[in-house]
């Protein structure tokens, strides 16, 4: 199927991108949401489970008192209301992955509500509002068989390691995020940035997107300005920063070319395809989804001690936008090289590096001149300076995409 | 001292098979809490006994694995869902049984059987390793000959359980001594409260008769009767009928076929989907399957509000009469069920018919508080049971009751046994 | 009226993964109007300000420690499976996509 897609910038000058982010991050507890079975990855399939993670009949599940708390602790980072009243309810569906065919979930009463996250894009600070954020349990991990691809289609059978099921899961959910225009990709990959930043900044989970510890769900809506929101559509399940960018961008391009061919746009769910960059529709199933939530009966209902949100509030961590300015400060970098260092990833090896004998004066004094890179050079160059490739955004995949050449906003991390 | 355990209740590794087809063949790897408590006291289990699938029912016929006859007649029900556990006492098969009440099945079998049957406060006993029905309605309880074994397996039984969250972290009332108080025969300044309500509901003539003279022999005992207001009760049915099914809804979603128990259909073709479904049908009965559908139905959006939702708050209602009445009197009394045992197979194809067996004991199960079934005599040659409800946490005020009514009337042992 | 249609009943059936016959839907049809024009009664109830009761126990935060407990072992876990494959639960190929 070869569609035409227009240009990025000429789409962005015409439709208003809406988008809304919901974040699945796992805490990094010892031990799972509702049983004592220790938290961790690899090993045997099925060694981490007891009868309550299995859904053994009979069982019942007890909330783990340090994902609560973990759970509050985002909320409160992230500006929320703590509920004085919260539940876990209950969400069916049958699914071989999920041993109870519920899942353990909030619904109407999650822990934290109502907050936001600050977002700086080139140079801007861009508030995301949160809508929720609640907590759940995981799902155990299905491998497919006998297809070619390992995927779901074409295999002819699957095996699943409930060694996952049920480590607490913590959902964000944002509110939607109209007004960003052309930079919708890239607010969408700050802010994934910024949250992921904040939970590893509170100690709570390891927040390894390769390795599914933090997990997102993109959605992307168009309308003429002035008009209402459009249908929005949900990639799920995208797996690194720059594909959040890539799902974005993707879909505005998808999204643009459907409307000015003067179709509509479906709601359903799609996924990013990471060779192509483009997404593609889910299966779609024969009826429409209803989870039927109800109050959890095994679980009795959280009412936080206004008292103890109140001491975890106090203990709150500085957090990372406040820590960088602290650090931009006492570094006396210029914002465009303190961007430059945060982008490339660099701000904790320099920490380390001064917590190790340099002076946190350095930089300022020119005392960093015996380092590889200096910071007098130009910021692009930090990028030879910083030995984590692995966290370098490759540009190269975009050079692929011919229809971004000249549509493209220059890449952020570009000087 | 000998129990025999409804199958309901997982036994480590021994075969717990709720009745169910779906569960033939299951060996739990795992100690229901009840069970560990009766372990670690020296009871030793004598076996498993039948019930209603999943609990589901008032008179074990819906067992997969066939009926239970009642030891008084062997044409009638043993009433349901716990008839294996009452059977077994009335027939001197079992000198003490643990049963589960979700709308009766412990109260309704053991007044059908002529046995002692109680229901302790929700949270009281708990329900690690019961597979679930209804979660906010299950709750495991003793069934025995008398009130006073039954009081003696109640203190076994209950008790705080960290691995259930519903389970009340406070002392179990002394039900043992109570019992012994009641048996004393001296019920002065008790006060006993006939629900109005209730006396609309007909119950067959002779169950009334021998509910009447049970409450003579408590007024003789010293006791008072005074009749309260409770004016949702009669919307008890309904709300039961509603919150259990959308409970078990989600509770047996996880019968399919996956993890344990029985599988059907998988030849290589079939999807994962398929095969669940073939599955569950193959597995479940029809009580089963009907309120498993009931239940998705009152659950889903459009329809929740309705019926769920509103069934929820017909459940506050109620827990306020039984407050309001508690105000006025010690405990609530009524029959146990409105009629004797009945014929087998004469309500298993008009299913509301069945429903209409818990009429009385529903109620507290919606509140949560305590209640037991005792015997009060005899109705065309059959058990009549007597039921006295008491305040959440006053477990040991029925027991003193039923201890009195208890001297007062005697035990019941079937003809042929006696 | 009835309260509910046997379409209805075969599709609550679909969703509660339920391979019903078409005899059974007959059946059920029946029997399940009988108990919904029963159990709607609870709508004669006025309880717009009526709080809703999910639990009989007013107890709020039970929780736990974050304590490991041991697990099942292997063998004690897939020794109630229908059919087991390099230690994982094997089941037949999914069509549907997880929600």
């Amino acid at each position: 199927m070869t569609v035409t897609l227009p240009p990025y910038d000429e789409v962005v000058a015409r439709y208003e991108p809406v988008i809304g982010l919901e974040t699945h991050v796992e805490l990094g507890t010892k031990t799972k949401m509702f049983c004592g079975c220790p938290i961790d990855f690899g090993g045997q399939p099925n060694t981490r489970i007891c009868p309550v993670c299995l859904g053994l009949p009979g069982s019942l599940p007890v909330a783990n008192k340090a994902a609560i708390e973990a759970t509050i602790r985002i909320g409160l980072a992230l500006n929320c209301t703590i509920a004085t009243w919260s539940r876990f309810a209950r969400k069916n569906y049958f699914y071989p992955d999920m041993p109870k065919n519920y899942q353990i979930s909030q619904y109407d009463e999650p822990l934290c509500v109502d907050g936001w996250l600050d977002v700086e894009v080139e140079g801007e600070i861009v508030r995301i509002g949160i809508e929720r954020v609640h907590l759940e349990e995981d799902t155990g991990k299905t491998q497919h068989v006998g297809g070619a691809t390992g995927r779901i289609h074409g295999a002819t059978e699957s095996l699943v390691d409930y060694n996952r099921a049920g480590i607490p899961l913590v959902e964000i959910v944002t509110k939607p995020v109209p007004g960003t225009g052309a930079l919708a990709p890239i607010v969408a990959r700050a802010y994934v940035t910024e949250l992921r930043d904040v939970i590893r900044s509170l100690g709570v989970s390891d927040v390894r997107m390769e390795q599914g510890s933090l997990r997102c769900d993109v959605n992307t809506s168009l309308s003429l300005p002035g008009e209402p929101w459009g249908t929005r559509t949900e990639t799920k399940n995208v797996n690194s920063l720059r594909s959040v960018e890539r799902a974005v961008r993707s879909e505005i391009l998808r999204q643009a070319a459907v409307l000015d061919a003067g179709g509509k746009i479906k709601q359903e769910t799609r996924h990013l395809h990471e060779e192509t960059g483009d997404t593609r529709p889910g299966r779609s199933k024969e009826t429409a989804t209803d989870y039927r939530y109800f109050p959890e009966p095994d679980l009795v209902p959280l009412a936080p001690d206004p008292a103890w949100v109140a001491s975890l509030k106090e203990a709150l961590p500085e957090l990372p936008r406040v820590h960088r300015k602290r650090l931009q400060t006492d570094w006396g970098l210029s914002d465009l090289d303190m961007r430059s260092v945060v982008n490339a990833g660099a701000v904790e090896l320099i920490e380390e590096t001064i917590a190790a004998g340099a002076s946190p004066r350095a930089p300022a004094s020119g005392g960093w001149a015996s380092w590889p890179a200096a910071p007098t050079r130009p910021a692009s160059s930090w990028s030879r300076w910083v030995p984590r490739p692995r966290r370098w955004p490759s540009c190269s995949a975009w050079s692929t995409r011919a229809s971004s050449t000249t549509s493209w906003p220059a890449p952020y991390w570009r000087a | 001292m000998p129990v025999g355990v409804k199958d309901i209740v997982a036994t480590r590794g021994v075969p717990t098979t709720a009745g169910s087809r779906i569960l033939e063949g299951w060996r739990p790897p795992y100690d229901a809490t009840v069970v560990e408590r009766m372990r670690a006291a020296g009871l030793v289990m004598l076996g498993k006994t039948n019930l209603d699938e999943f609990a589901m029912g008032s008179s074990t016929e819906y067992s997969a694995y066939g009926p239970t006859y009642n030891p008084w007649d062997l044409t009638r029900i043993p009433g349901g869902s716990g008839g294996g556990s009452a059977a077994a006492l009335a027939a001197y098969e079992a000198p003490l049984t643990v049963g589960t009440d979700t709308g009766g099945s412990i109260r309704q079998p053991g007044a059908v059987t002529g046995t002692v049957g109680a229901k302790p406060t929700y949270g009281g006993t708990s329900r690690y390793g019961l597979v679930a029905f209804s979660s906010s309605l299950d709750t495991p309880g003793p069934c025995a000959r008398t009130v006073e074994d039954a009081a003696l397996l109640h203190a076994v039984l209950a008790g705080h359980d960290p691995r259930d969250s519903t389970s009340i972290p406070q002392p179990v009332p002394d039900v043992v001594g109570a019992a012994r108080l009641g048996a004393t025969g001296d019920l002065t300044g008790v006060r006993l409260g006939l629900v109005r309500e209730f006396g609309a509901e007909g119950a067959e003539p002779g169950v009334m008769a021998a509910f009447r003279d049970g409450l003579d022999a408590l007024t003789k005992l010293g006791a008072e009767v005074v009749e309260v207001s409770c004016p949702h009760f009669q919307y008890a049915l309904p709300a039961y009928y509603l919150i259990a099914p959308s409970e078990c809804s989600s509770n047996l979603a996880r019968f399919d076929g996956v993890r344990y128990g029985l599988r059907v259909g998988d030849d290589g073709q079939k999807a994962i989907e398929e095969v669940m479904s073939l599955t569950r049908e193959a597995g479940f009965g029809p009580e089963v399957k009907r309120r498993v559908i009931i239940g998705t139905y009152a659950l889903s959006s459009g329809y929740y509000d309705a019926y769920y939702g509103q069934a929820q708050k017909v459940r506050t209602l109620i827990t306020r009469d039984f407050t309001a009445a508690f105000e006025q009197v010690d405990v609530l009394v009524s029959p146990t069920t409105p009629f004797v045992a009945f014929p087998l197979g004469s309500r298993t194809s008009d299913p509301y018919q069945m429903y209409l067996a818990d009429l009385y004991t529903i109620p507290t199960n919606l509140y949560g508080g305590p209640a037991i079934s005792v015997p009060c005599g005899l109705s065309e040659g059959l058990p009549v049971g007597f039921q006295i409800m008491a305040p959440t946490l006053a477990d040991d005020r029925m027991y003193r009751v039923a201890a009195a009514l208890e001297s007062a009337v005697g035990t019941l042992t079937p003809g042929e046994l006696s | 009226m009835a309260a509910i249609s046997r379409e209805e009943v075969a599709h609550l059936a679909r969703l509660s993964r339920l391979a019903v016959s078409e005899e059974e839907i007959d059946v059920f049809a029946g029997q399940l109007d009988v108990i919904l024009q029963a159990v709607a009664r609870v709508g004669e109830v006025v309880a717009e300000d009526i709080p809703p009761t999910s639990h009989s126990v007013p107890l709020t935060n039970v929780l736990r420690d974050d304590v490991e407990v041991p697990c099942l072992t292997p063998e004690e876990a897939l020794a109630g499976a229908p059919d087991v494959e390099e230690g994982r639960f094997r089941v037949p190929r999914i069509l549907e996509e997880e929600a």
